[in-house]
């Protein structure tokens, strides 16, 4: 898992290009955005062993 | 203490008994950017009248925060020194969210320089400073306070400026003009120039509180920023210290407030108490507004060239507003110096070209960063909330976290006026220890090469040769061998590998070439 930023310098490009992606989007709209893009970056990866290590951590403090 | 707002003398212009000889440049407004830019150019050796429709200095401490860049610029005006001795150096940076602390950041600043990362001064004595440094050259700055520019027209070769006063109307003519009459510059409005960018919605309440001890948990002067705390919820806040006892508190009101009810007293007391506790505090200054980030399409217009607010507006994020324009004046000083004395008013396109890279950059940045912290619909809320959470624990979201990004000297690098690639060019002027003076003092605003080894180097005529002694701080900025030009605004037009007179003389001919 890289929990270290390793996006510089981009970081505030990418997140405004996210930010952008959900323009004009309804809620639920929105909602399957953000799943179409898990499951996509799921492919992308495709290392099972670091995408269960970044599960674990993404739902750690919320239930 | 509140400062005292000494008026400063009117006296009744030439003009209005006489025609006036023609002026090589009127600058329209002496707020910080328009005084530096007198000073600029008498350093040069150019005159200049300055005209103002006040005789006073910026009522409310406004822009506060002055940047390494800008101040290595005001060390060359002559006022950095003032600036850095009456100005608080930043230290610690803490950022919370809710009650919880996210993270803390070192503003120390970095050894082996002489002006500090940042500082806090309130606007009114940098204008103070600046006026009083005008002063030291009487037959080259002609300083008009209560004279407002009502009209002006573009010859092609001159303008006319039409102005009144407390005794009359007169008219005036100078080679150039330059607005530097702020954010809504009535010279733009006269133009009927198109001012166009991004307008947010959200109003923003400042406020001024004279204390009689520090707020913080200790008497350092620390920054702290709140997304969403106890005592503003779901909102952001800022509490940072200037000179004097003087703390600003930023506090984003959301964009259904009514600035005419929120800007009171009464309205603000229970503000200031929820931060500060019961500590008794003096009211000094208070102000809502909202902003926008716009530029002019171009900064030339003929003999009319916009500098500072005149020709750009950020939001305050980053405190890119002030510290721009004052590179906008580092940029243009010499280049009309030069046009004036040369005849060469192609060089002017190069400010504008350079310095509306400069304003997009600036722009870009604070966009950003208002966007991160008023976000506009429940998604973006989501998104905001889950980084500021994350990044108790993660470094990369403590990078995304944006609460504004730091006012940086621009980097010309690529620009038509530069030659070649190597990594230092384009960029700014880097300080080093010279014994016991800086860079920074040494070089006074002309074309110098720097020797970065003793492969024996010479110039041109023209030009000032500084060898730069060896040690850490020159291999770590600079490298230990070659040659870089500074442009007379210290910006890094061109590097050499070895000495060369023909390569160093066609490079600083390509930066004084005019077409961009």
């Amino acid at each position: 898992m890289i929990l270290d930023d390793n996006l510089d310098p981009h970081g505030d490009a990418l997140y405004a290009a996210l930010m952008q992606a959900h323009d004009g989007l309804t809620d639920a709209q929105s909602h399957a955005l953000n799943a179409r893009l898990v499951l996509m970056l799921m492919n992308e990866l495709g290392n099972p062993d670091r995408f269960k290590h970044l599960l674990e951590q993404a739902r750690a403090d919320l239930a | 203490m509140a400062y005292d707002y000494a008026p400063f003398p009117y006296t009744a212009p030439p003009g209005l008994t006489a025609a006036e000889p023609r002026h090589p440049v009127a600058i329209v407004g002496a707020g910080p950017i328009g005084l530096a830019l007198a000073i600029d150019l008498a350093q040069r050796g150019v005159k200049s009248v300055v005209l103002d429709d006040n005789n006073v200095v910026s009522v409310g401490s406004r822009a506060i925060c002055w940047a390494k860049r800008t101040l290595e610029i005001f060390d060359r005006l002559g006022v950095g020194e003032r600036m850095l001795d009456k100005g608080v150096t930043w230290k610690v940076g803490r950022l919370f969210h809710g009650t919880d602390q996210v993270y803390s950041f070192d503003l120390l600043p970095e050894d082996g320089h002489k002006y500090p990362a940042f500082i806090n001064l309130q606007q009114y004595y940098v204008e103070q400073y600046l006026v009083e440094r005008a002063q030291d050259f009487p037959d080259l700055i002609d300083l008009r306070f209560l004279n407002k520019v009502t009209g002006h027209v573009d010859h092609g070769d001159h303008v006319t400026l039409q102005i009144e006063t407390p005794d009359g109307a007169y008219s005036l003519n100078a080679e150039y003009l330059a607005a530097a009459d702020g954010a809504g510059s009535p010279t733009r409005k006269r133009m009927g120039l198109s001012f166009e960018g991004q307008t947010f919605e959200e109003h923003f309440l400042i406020i001024d509180v004279e204390l009689p001890h520090s707020p913080f948990q200790t008497e350092d002067p620390e920054r702290w920023f709140w997304f969403a705390p106890p005592f503003h919820p779901g909102q952001s806040a800022l509490l940072h210290r200037q000179p004097d006892n003087i703390y600003r508190i930023d506090l984003q009101l959301g964009s259904d407030t009514d600035p005419q009810a929120e800007a009171t007293k009464e309205k603000v007391t229970p503000r200031i108490k929820a931060i500060i506790g019961d500590m008794p505090f003096r009211l000094d200054w208070m102000s809502v507004y909202k902003f926008r980030c716009a530029m002019l399409d171009r900064f030339v217009h003929g003999r009319v060239l916009f500098v500072g607010d005149s020709a750009h507006v950020v939001s305050p994020f980053g405190a890119r507003g002030g510290n721009g324009g004052i590179q906008d004046v580092d940029n243009l000083g010499w280049k009309l110096t030069h046009a004036l004395q040369c005849g060469t008013p192609d060089l002017l396109e190069t400010y504008d070209a350079e310095r509306r890279h400069g304003a997009r950059e600036n722009i870009l940045n604070s966009s950003r960063a208002t966007n991160f912290m008023t976000p506009k619909s429940p998604i973006e809320t989501l998104f905001r909330d889950e980084t500021l959470k994350l990044a108790g624990q993660h470094p990369f979201a403590r990078k995304l976290i944006n609460s504004g990004r730091l006012s940086q000297p621009c980097n010309l690098a690529g620009m038509p006026q530069q030659t070649g690639n190597h990594p230092l060019v384009g960029q700014a002027l880097i300080d080093l220890p010279l014994g016991n003076r800086w860079l920074v003092d040494t070089v006074t605003g002309q074309f110098t090469l720097l020797a970065l080894d003793d492969a024996g180097w010479t110039v041109p005529d023209g030009l000032a040769l500084r060898a730069l002694p060896a040690g850490p701080e020159r291999s770590a900025r600079y490298g230990d061998k070659g040659a870089v030009l500074l442009r007379p605004d210290g910006h890094i037009c061109a590097y050499f590998p070895t000495p060369d007179q023909t390569a160093i003389a066609t490079a600083q001919a390509r930066t004084l070439g005019g077409q961009p």
